[in-house]
């Protein structure tokens, strides 16, 4: 690895605060909703946002609690939550991943399988396409027997099943 | 003794020639599942818990809980060899597990390793024999003010035994109760937090959480370390074994206290993970060789025994409080209890009467499923061990498509297959940053349900919160629960003190 994949791509410390502030945004959310809701009693009882309001608060309050500890914590800036290198290997991974489950509408989920597990292989694992497309296939073979056939769960499919008379 | 008889009685249900199959493709497949990065017990049981929707939940269950027992089992396999642990609770086991290995003591290390996981689930599965029965009769009179007290010592327990930060407890916590509420309100009907799409209708489903948070987030952070494994070989034959169970009585107070630590911890429910822990410090202290503990130059075997001990136990024991009162003790109990909801299966004190086969036939599978775990790890290290000699390039594809799949099957929904993702990033900044995910997953499981106890402990008392102190038993458990509350604030103010 070279020294600009050493560098962090972030601190720690940033992360803590944007995780922080992000529960912070969904415990408002909650508290809001549940405001809409009714926190109050009824007649005949709690209302719905009851419950979920001090859940809510909570939330805002303890996340409020995390992001200010970590903005005091001047020590943790200088701690590495992902160097530049590592985030190259993640989102080379997570960004195909997303293609992926996107792809499995339009394809189904055999086709899609394929090429995900096949473009996984070529190119970070630098395979040879025979052994590539024998693991590939040979996977999706034994899942597609597996949950078809002998479990009988049906897994979405795309058009080339429909063209082979399988879906 | 009325649980000798039932017990005998689960043995001639546990006993037949399908179960015992099923019982070893459990054993094997969770083995499998604990060696292989980015599968856990948690989300193994979860994306297979869908092939079981046909079987007799007998069977089913004794598949799923078998599953479980290998992966802890195999847990250790990638900690003694690889230094890597397969599952968190088998952190502790590297720090002289894999000295030992590098040592040439793998055989060693892994023949302790599994003695000591099957004496743990043992004396877990003795007491869950002889304990739950009076847990359950004891729960029968159990109303909603109980329940909930029991729901908030759950979860209070979970913040003052928690090593981390308490607040980055409550924030999962919190986060997974917010979750759960997503949906309709299962009393007034009312939508909340939808805000108007149509999939959040039915809410999130905890098993999704589960395949999210703990298979996706841990390929991601597998691929950090790049893409190969280094490891050391393991040959365990006969002679090593016995070699090695000569030398294990010596340990025999390790185990017995490291037993009830992890029995205690499982039903609190502390977890596996803080249990192994905990085991591996007071070993450390007390022992005569505690010094060499985690050692490279010299390891000792008696570090490999006192987590892996605790961690089975309190592994099995987190099923104690799943079948009696409903309330998992750890991640992988509750996807076990979703799987009894699903079967149609109240779990629960009414388990123990209403359905007594299905009971004891499982209780009595915890102890031949534990054998076979024993035997089959035992003779099978090195096939297991290959199964991380494949490459990364291959496994991690394969198993996020496993992923996807057992994602897609929970309810038939490509939605939850997007959702998977999203909780695979959020469980890998969480983990990250050390926000446990183990109270998330078990607050979207019992949230529903803690909130319905809540709500009609309110109704009954008219909104007075005295309700929760109303007698001994919920005044008690109510009691215990805000003591362990505070717990991280005394502890810190009594470390101030001492250091002032």
């Amino acid at each position: 690895m070279n020294e600009n994949n050493d560098r962090a791509a972030t601190s720690v410390r940033a992360m803590e605060i944007a995780v922080a502030l992000f529960v912070f945004a969904c415990g408002a959310l909650v508290v809001i909703d549940s405001i809409r809701l009714g926190v109050r009693w009824a007649d005949d009882g709690p209302q719905a946002g009851y419950f979920p309001f001090y859940i809510g608060m909570i939330l805002c309050i303890s996340s409020a609690v995390t992001c200010v500890t970590s903005l005091m914590n001047r020590a943790l800036s200088a701690k590495v939550f992902v160097t530049r290198g590592q985030l190259k290997l993640v989102l080379s991974v997570l960004v195909p991943l997303m293609i992926y489950v996107v792809l499995i509408k339009f394809l189904g989920i055999y086709v899609a399988s394929i090429v995900f597990i096949g473009w996984f292989m070529l190119h970070l694992g630098h395979y040879s396409w025979w052994v590539t497309l024998m693991v590939a296939f040979g996977t999706m073979l034994v899942f597609f027997m597996m949950f078809e056939v002998w479990f009988k769960v049906p897994l979405p499919k795309g058009p080339l099943e429909n063209l082979l008379g399988l879906a | 003794m009325d649980e000798i008889n039932s017990l005998m009685h689960g043995f001639s249900i546990a006993l037949t020639p399908f179960n015992l199959l099923l019982m070893l493709i459990g054993v094997v497949l969770g083995v499998v599942i604990g060696v292989l990065p980015g599968l856990g017990g948690a989300n193994g049981v979860a994306i297979l818990l869908p092939l079981t929707f046909s079987m007799p939940p007998t069977s089913a269950i004794i598949m799923l809980s078998c599953i479980y027992w290998g992966a802890l089992f195999g847990g250790a396999i990638t900690s003694i060899l690889f230094n890597i642990p397969g599952e968190p609770w088998s952190v502790a086991t590297t720090f002289d597990g894999y000295p030992l290995a590098q040592k040439g003591r793998a055989g060693h290390a892994l023949t302790a390793a599994f003695t000591s996981s099957f004496i743990g689930a043992l004396f877990a599965v003795v007491l869950i024999t002889f304990l739950s029965p009076l847990v359950a009769r004891f729960a029968l009179k159990f109303g909603p003010p109980e329940f909930f007290s029991v729901y908030l010592l759950t979860f209070c327990a979970f913040i003052g035994m928690s090593k981390g930060n308490p607040m980055k407890t409550v924030v999962a916590m919190m986060l997974g109760f917010a979750l759960a509420a997503v949906g309709q309100d299962t009393v007034t009907g009312a939508l909340r937090l939808t805000f108007g799409v149509t999939e959040l209708l039915k809410g999130f489903d905890f098993l999704i959480a589960v395949i999210g948070l703990f298979g996706i987030s841990e390929i991601l952070q597998t691929l950090e370390e790049g893409l190969e494994f280094k490891g050391t070989k393991a040959k365990i034959n006969m002679k090593v074994v016995i070699e090695t169970w000569k030398e294990l009585p010596r340990y025999w107070l390790t185990s017995l206290r490291s037993s009830v630590v992890g029995c205690f911890m499982g039903i609190v429910p502390g977890g596996a993970t803080p249990a192994s822990f905990m085991s591996y410090g007071i070993a450390q202290r007390v022992s005569a060789n505690g010094a060499h503990f985690g050692s490279i130059d010299n390891p000792q075997i008696e570090g490999v025994v006192a987590p892996e001990t605790a961690a089975h136990a309190a592994g099995t024991s987190a099923l104690l409080p799943m079948l009696t009162l409903g309330v998992p003790g750890s991640p992988t109990a509750a996807v076990l209890l979703g799987g009894l909801l699903i079967w149609g299966l109240q779990p629960g004190p009414l388990l123990f009467t209403e359905q007594k086969d299905f009971v004891w036939g499982l209780i009595a599978s915890m102890y031949l499923g534990n054998i076979a775990g024993l035997i089959v790890v035992l003779t099978c290290v090195p096939l297991f061990a290959a199964i991380l000699r494949i490459p990364f390039a291959i496994v991690a594809p394969v198993i996020l498509v496993i992923c996807a799949i057992g994602a897609f099957t929970v309810h038939q929904s490509l939605f939850d297959v997007y959702l998977m993702v999203v909780f695979g990033i959020l469980g890998y900044a969480f983990k990250k940053l050390d926000y446990p995910l183990a109270p998330l997953v078990l607050a979207i499981v019992l949230g529903d349900r803690a909130e319905e106890s809540f709500r009609q402990s309110m109704l009954f008392s008219q909104g007075d919160m005295r309700i929760f102190f109303a007698n001994g038993l919920v005044g008690g458990i109510t009691g215990l629960s805000l003591a362990l509350l505070a717990w991280p604030m005394v502890a810190t103010l009594m470390a101030r003190m001492r250091a002032a």
